[in-house]
C-alpha cells in the first residue's frame, strides 16, 4: 500500500466556541484525485485551511510529506508551502497586480530561475487554462470564471506536489469546466502531482475523482473509493449521487 | 551536460531546482556550434526544465521540429508545457499626444457632470428625504448622528482645546510687548468663532467621516452590493448618502460651536495664568468684539464644509476602480479633495465677506 503524503488524525477545527470539524483521520495518497464532498457548511474549506495552516488546528495532527506540520516554525512550513498550490474559492488574485505578475510571484520567490525562463513558464501556464490574451490584464477586467483560471495558473506556476482546490469548477461554464478536469488529470499524470479538490459538480467528480471524503456537520462519513462511493449505503451519499447536487 | 559532435546532452533532472545550474552550465557552450539537444537520458522534467529547453532553441536558433531528441516521458510532458507554438499576445498601441490630450480632456469633463449630477441628486433626494422617509433605513440618520458626530466630538474637543492654548500663547507673548494683553480675547474670539473652530471641525471630519464615507460606499460598489440595491428598485443615493448628509448637516453646527466655545476656553486659561486677566474681563471682552455677522458666516461656511465632505466621499466612492487597492486609492483621494475643497471654499468665503471690511 502507498505511504499517504498528507496524514491527518484526530483533528477538531473550532471558531471560537463552535466546533467545525470534529476528531477527523483521513489520509491522502501521492498521485491521486481526492474529492472532498458535503453539504454547504460541513466544513470542507475549513479542513483545507486547518490542513495548510491557514486556520491554527484545536489540536490533532497534521503531516505533510510525513512532517508534523502543526507543532512547525515558520521557515520550515515555508519550504511545504514551496511544494504546494492553493486554488482559492474567489481566485483571491492580488488586484493590484497584472496576472502575469500574480503568477510571477511564487516563480520569483521560491526559485533562481532566469527572467526569461520565469516569462516562458508563465506563457504556457496561462495557456493552459485558456488565458494567454489576458496577460497583461489587470483582475479587476476579468470574469469571474476568467478569474479562477488565472488563480489556477499562479497555483500550478510551481509545479506544485500536492495542488489544493476550492471549487475550481464554480462559476464556470461545461466546456471550461470540461477543460479544467482534463488540465487537472494531466497535471496529476504529467507531474504526478496530488490534488486534494472540494466541489460539489458531479460531472467533475465522475470525471477525476479517484477518492471521495465526505464530510457531515464536520464529521466523517466516508472515506473511500469513487467506485466504493457509488455502492455505499449510507443514506447522505447516497442522495448526493442520487441527486447530483447538494 | 555534455557536449559532443554539435549535439548538447543533457541527463538526469530537468526541473526547476536543477534549472539555474543548467543555464549557468549552458552558457559555457555558448561558442559551440549545437545543432541538436539530446534529451533522451532525462529522468525527471517539469515546466520550468521545458521553458528552459525553449529558452536554449532560442538562443541557438534552432528548430524545435527537428533539433530534439526526446524520449516518450520528455516529449509528453514538451507537448503541454512548451511556449513556442503560444501566439505572441497583440500589445495594444499607445495614444498619441494629441489624442491623449483629448483623451484626458474629455474624461475630465465627463467627471464634473458626473459630479454636478451626483450632487444634485444628493440635494435633490435629501430634501426629498426630510418629508419622505421611504427608501431609507430606519434609524439609519441618528446611526450616522451618533457616529460623525458624538464619536467625533472628543478628538475635536482636544484638538480645539489645544489649538486655542496655542493661539492665545504664541499671540500673548506678542501682546505682552506693547501692554496689549486684553486684545487676545479679541483675537481668540474672533479667530475661533469665523475661522479656526470651522476650519478645523471640517479637517478633522474629512480625515473621519470622509475616509469612511468613501470606503463604505467604494467597498459596497465593488463587493455589487450598490448593484443589490439597485436591483431592489431602491435608489442607493437616497439609501447610503442621504442619512449621512442629514446626519452631518445636524451634527456640523453642534462640533463648530464646540470646537469655537472649547478653543477660546483654552485662550481664557492663558489669558488668566499668563496675561494676569481676569475671566470676567476675558469673557466681557469676546462678548463686546463678536457680532452676529461671524458666528452666522463662521457656521454658515462650516455647513458648506460638511457637504463638501459628503458629497466627495460619494464621489470618489462611487467611481472606485478595482478591488481592495481601489478602495485605498478612493479613500485616500477623497480625504485631499475633501481638505482642499474646504480650504479653497474657505478663501472663496474670506474674499466674499471679508475683502471690503
Amino acid at each position: 500500500m502507498k505511504k499517504p503524503i498528507i496524514s491527518i488524525k484526530d483533528l477538531v477545527a473550532k471558531y471560537g466556541d463552535k466546533t467545525i470539524l470534529e476528531n477527523i483521520s483521513v489520509d491522502i495518497y501521492p498521485q491521486e484525485v481526492t474529492v472532498i464532498l458535503g453539504s454547504s457548511g460541513c466544513g470542507k474549506t475549513t479542513l483545507i485551511k486547518n490542513i495548510l495552516k491557514l486556520y491554527q488546528p484545536f489540536s490533532g495532527s497534521v503531516k505533510i510529506f510525513d512532517k508534523e506540520v502543526t507543532s512547525m516554525d515558520e521557515q520550515e512550513f515555508d519550504d511545504i508551502l514551496s511544494k504546494v498550490g492553493m486554488l482559492f474559492q474567489n481566485g483571491a488574485l492580488l488586484n493590484s497586480l497584472s496576472i502575469f505578475d500574480n503568477i510571477a510571484i511564487p516563480l520569483e520567490q521560491h526559485t533562481k530561475l532566469s527572467k526569461s525562463v520565469i516569462e516562458k513558464m508563465i506563457k504556457v501556464k496561462l495557456d493552459l487554462v485558456n488565458l494567454g490574451h489576458a496577460i497583461n490584464m489587470v483582475p479587476s477586467e476579468l470574469s469571474g470564471g476568467m478569474k479562477k483560471r488565472a488563480a489556477l495558473a499562479r497555483a500550478i506556476a510551481l509545479d506544485p506536489d500536492i495542488l489544493f482546490c476550492d471549487e475550481p469548477s464554480a462559476g464556470l461554464d461545461p466546456l471550461t469546466s470540461a477543460s479544467l478536469d482534463d488540465l487537472i488529470l494531466k497535471l496529476k499524470n504529467l507531474l504526478n502531482m496530488t490534488i486534494l479538490i472540494v466541489t460539489h459538480e458531479l460531472a467533475s467528480i465522475y470525471r477525476i475523482a479517484d477518492r471521495i471524503i465526505f464530510l457531515d456537520n464536520g464529521r466523517l462519513l466516508f472515506n473511500g473509493t469513487l467506485e466504493e462511493a457509488k455502492q455505499t449505503d449510507i443514506p447522505e451519499v447516497k442522495t448526493f449521487f442520487e441527486i447530483g447536487k447538494f | 551536460m555534455e557536449y559532443r559532435e554539435q549535439t548538447l546532452f543533457l541527463d538526469g533532472e530537468l526541473t526547476k531546482y536543477t534549472v539555474p545550474a543548467l543555464n549557468d552550465e549552458f552558457l559555457k557552450y555558448s561558442g559551440q556550434i549545437i545543432l541538436t539537444l539530446d534529451l533522451q537520458k532525462v529522468t525527471k522534467i517539469d515546466s520550468a526544465g521545458i521553458a528552459f529547453i525553449d529558452e536554449m532553441l532560442t538562443k541557438l536558433k534552432l528548430d524545435p521540429n527537428n533539433s530534439l531528441s526526446m524520449n516518450e516521458m520528455v516529449e509528453i510532458a514538451y507537448s503541454t508545457f512548451t511556449s513556442a507554438e503560444i501566439k505572441p499576445v497583440k500589445v495594444e498601441n499607445k495614444l498619441d499626444f494629441f489624442t491623449q490630450i483629448g483623451s484626458n480632456s474629455t474624461k475630465f469633463l465627463q467627471s464634473i457632470k458626473d459630479g454636478l449630477f451626483l450632487i444634485a441628486d444628493i440635494f435633490y433626494w435629501s430634501f426629498v428625504g426630510i418629508f419622505n422617509k421611504k427608501g431609507q433605513r430606519k434609524g439609519s440618520v441618528i446611526q450616522q448622528a451618533l457616529f460623525i458626530g458624538v464619536d467625533a466630538l472628543g478628538i475635536i474637543a482636544l484638538l480645539s482645546m489645544i489649538l486655542g492654548l496655542i493661539l492665545a500663547l504664541q499671540s500673548a507673548a506678542q501682546l505682552r510687548q506693547f501692554g496689549a494683553n486684553i486684545f487676545v480675547a479679541d483675537l481668540m474670539a474672533v479667530s475661533m468663532v469665523t475661522e479656526m473652530g470651522p476650519i478645523l471641525t471640517a479637517i478633522i471630519l474629512a480625515g473621519r467621516s470622509g475616509s469612511s464615507i468613501a470606503s463604505e460606499i467604494a467597498t459596497m460598489q465593488v463587493t455589487e452590493e450598490i448593484d443589490a440595491l439597485k436591483m431592489m428598485a431602491i435608489n442607493p443615493i437616497r439609501y447610503v448618502v442621504v442619512p449621512k448628509f442629514h446626519a452631518i448637516t445636524i451634527c456640523i453646527p453642534l462640533l463648530v460651536t464646540a470646537s469655537t466655545l472649547i478653543g477660546i476656553f483654552g485662550g481664557l486659561i492663558v489669558a488668566v495664568t499668563y496675561l494676569d486677566l481676569s475671566a470676567t474681563v476675558f469673557i466681557n471682552r469676546v462678548f463686546e468684539i463678536l457680532t452676529l455677522r461671524d458666528a452666522i458666516i463662521g457656521l454658515g461656511k462650516s455647513y458648506f464644509f460638511a457637504w463638501v465632505i459628503v458629497i466627495i466621499g460619494s464621489y470618489y466612492g462611487f467611481n472606485v476602480k478595482g478591488g481592495a487597492e481601489g478602495v485605498g486609492k478612493v479613500t485616500t483621494q477623497a480625504v485631499v479633495a475633501s481638505i482642499f475643497w474646504i480650504i479653497i471654499l474657505d478663501a472663496i468665503n474670506s474674499l466674499i465677506f471679508y475683502f471690503n471690511v
